[in-house]
């Protein structure tokens, strides 16, 4: 249940973003990737996800021993996969309750689990956003349609509480947060870790990092990890910015 | 072969030797009103045969495999029973190839007067052609000239006549058929109505079915008038709407094109009055090599009038889709209210979609906007739904259903709006299982 990037390169338009990303984020731990705009950390998190548009060029991702790389979006979710979208895509027309339970189901569908009817998901639900502190009126909505930044964020997170993903990441979770829902987002990410439960969280800030204590934390810039450390060293990035890193790397 | 430029009227010869073969023997032959009004639908039409693509309102649909099918009438045996779609509660007249079925029809009870119009046809003196004159539209004129039957529904002055089925199948007699039936439907002050229509026909029929409305929906009524068309695939329906509300009225058409080899729906709506309102919405689901051309003409002639017009088109296979939308704002129309959305989701390299909106304004102080976009799926909406483990196929569905579900949410009643979700649902679920 190790995730394993070994010597990941990849372009977008042609153009080279990853260069060489080395990282591994054992089953069980929670890992911070920090880095300043433009350092690769979205196109590593679209990578993970199988985006259209983002070319591997050369390295492997492993999961649980199974090569990422050759799988499809879906095929990545029904492995445990989940990326938590720093945009969250709107989808008008497609009510959230409806989006939630295919997502579901089709997971289900895959682990051989039955399917869940309207009412079973319904009581599910609810009380997944209950500890989310989400409206139930977000249920009956289109997908992000009219949601504020929060509230995209929040449906991020009941998403994958409602999947429980054993490898997820977060890209940029945090960005367009007030403290109050980043507490929330926080402790929704907290309930998921345990021992099936590791995490990649991207972040531009240390701030998400004081409520979600990474294990470790990686800096990524210009598309390789130039250091990792442990969770102190997001402290010093935070005194000392990424200039100590690149001086250093 | 040397393409040699269309100068006169195609198609028209076979049409215009069954009328003069049958004249004496339609229907109303002996009211000379009627045999005068038939006349003027001949002339009209052997001046202009079936229009070709030369003629401007016709640039976007070819006539010519219909011109050359040899159309004749139908050969129904009376007894004929072909399959019906499920009843909905309600009132219900049924028409086989073209021809009111009182045995397959349910009128009994309802809060309207109903039935067959070849019956009522003394009656009708300056009611047929009142609105539809057979001088404005070739195919108009094709339909004064042979029509044999259609449904009469009149709802009197402050009577809700909640839901009436109009049913139209067409049966396969081996050789082409035409049939061509006259509609007239009319609403008194503050009367309400709802018609679901529903037109199908056997599988590999080749037939035309040119119906004309003409809807009259006066003070303060309203009328829902939402149609299925289920054509079979090698049917053509060519179909004309001609509406005219008055001051406070409604008149709300919801088409939904699934069958039909060609289908072409012409609305016409006047609002005559103030304070009327029309809402135009309609879905077509295209695959194969399926067309279907939905032309709307909406005449704000008086002020204070509210109109609204979405139409949403998916294509699939060879298909090709038309909307051609014209809103014509008067003088007299101040403070009209119009608005126009025409879009289009093609699923194949192949299919085609023409948008022809026009906007003709003669008010100062209007609000009119139209839009139309044409496109595929969203890349970044099926990512987004297969990250959460949705398969591509399935993450197709759910968009294009959503794409089309917006359309029908537009229909008012609860009655039509279940039956045309229902039959969008339907339709994508076969196309989907079929690609």
């Amino acid at each position: 249940m190790t995730l394993k990037i070994e010597g990941l390169t990849a372009e977008v338009e042609g153009k080279p973003i990853l260069r060489g990303v080395d990282l591994e984020v054992p089953a069980g731990e929670v890992h911070a990737i920090m880095g300043p705009n433009g350092s690769g950390k979205s196109t590593l998190a679209y990578v993970l996800a199988g985006r259209e548009g983002y070319e591997v060029t050369g390295g492997s991702v492993t999961f649980d021993g199974q090569d990422v790389l050759a799988l499809e979006p879906e095929e990545r979710a029904a492995l445990g996969m989940f990326l938590a979208f720093q945009y969250p895509v709107e989808l008008p027309g497609v009510g959230n309750a409806l989006f939630l339970r295919t997502a579901l189901n089709a997971l289900r569908r895959t682990r051989g689990e039955p399917e869940l009817d309207a009412m079973q998901f319904l009581k599910l639900a609810r009380e997944r956003m209950r500890a989310l502190h989400m409206p139930e009126d977000m249920l009956k909505r289109g997908v992000n349609v009219g949601f504020s930044g929060g509230e995209k964020k929040r449906n991020e997170v009941l998403q994958m509480a409602l999947l429980q993903p054993r490898f997820a990441v977060l890209d940029e979770t945090d960005s367009g947060l007030d403290i109050d829902a980043l507490r929330i987002v926080a402790d929704g990410v907290n309930a998921l870790r345990g021992p099936g439960f590791s995490a990649l969280v991207i972040t531009h800030y240390q701030r998400l990092l004081n409520y979600i204590v990474p294990d470790r934390v990686h800096v990524l810039l210009g598309g390789r990890i130039a250091r990792s450390g442990g969770p102190e060293l997001a402290q010093e990035l935070e005194r000392a910015g990424y200039g100590s890193v690149q001086a250093a790397a | 072969m040397t393409a040699i430029p269309e100068t006169r009227p195609s198609g028209a010869a076979g049409f215009l030797h069954r009328y003069e073969g049958l004249a004496g023997r339609l229907p109303g032959h002996r009211l000379p009103w009627l045999s005068a009004l038939r006349a003027r639908g001949a002339e009209a039409f052997r001046a202009q045969g079936l229009p070709t693509r030369r003629v401007e309102a016709w640039k976007y649909t070819d006539l010519r495999p219909l011109a050359d099918a040899g159309f004749e009438e139908p050969l129904t045996a009376l007894d004929t029973a072909p399959p019906l779609p499920r009843p909905r509660g309600g009132a219900r007249a049924v028409f086989v190839d073209g021809r009111f079925r009182p045995d397959l029809s349910g009128l009994d009870g309802a809060a309207l007067e109903a039935g067959s119009l070849a019956q009522a046809l003394p009656r009708l003196e300056g009611r047929i052609g009142a609105l539809a004159s057979p001088e404005e539209l070739p195919l108009v004129a094709l339909n004064t000239m042979l029509f044999e039957d259609g449904l009469l529904a009149w709802v009197p002055e402050g009577t809700d006549a909640g839901v009436l089925e109009l049913v139209s199948v067409a049966t396969d007699s081996g050789r082409p058929a035409a049939f061509h039936p006259r509609h007239l439907i009319r609403l008194g002050r503050g009367a309400r109505l709802t018609v679901i229509e529903t037109a199908a026909g056997s599988a590999g029929a080749r037939y035309l079915h040119n119906p004309v409305y003409e809807i009259e929906v006066a003070e303060g009524a309203t009328l829902v008038h939402a149609r299925l068309q289920q054509e079979g695939r090698q049917g053509f329906q060519l179909s004309t709407v001609q509406a005219r509300v008055a001051a406070g009225g409604t008149y709300d058409n919801f088409t939904l094109n699934a069958g039909a080899r060609l289908v072409r729906n012409e609305i016409h709506v006047a609002l005559t009055g103030p304070g009327a309102a029309c809402h135009m919405n309609g879905a077509q689901l295209l695959a194969g090599g399926q067309h279907a051309d939905t032309t709307t003409f909406l005449d704000h002639a008086a002020p204070n009038c509210v109109s609204r017009q979405t139409y949403k088109t998916v294509l699939a296979g060879r298909s090709r889709g038309v909307f051609q939308g014209k809103i014509l704002v008067r003088q007299a129309a101040q403070k009209t209210d119009g608005y126009q959305m025409n879009q289009a989701l093609l699923l194949s390299p192949e299919a085609e979609m023409d948008s022809k909106p026009q906007l003709e304004i003669y008010a100062d102080d209007v609000k009119c906007s139209h839009g139309a976009t044409v496109g595929e799926l969203d890349h970044d909406q099926l990512f987004y739904l297969r990250t959460r483990g949705v398969p591509e196929a399935e993450a197709r569905s759910l968009l294009i259903e959503a794409f089309l579900v917006e359309a029908v949410e537009g229909v008012t009643d609860e009655t039509a709006r279940g039956t045309l979700q229902e039959a969008v649902r339907g339709w994508w679920a076969r196309e989907a299982a079929a690609s």
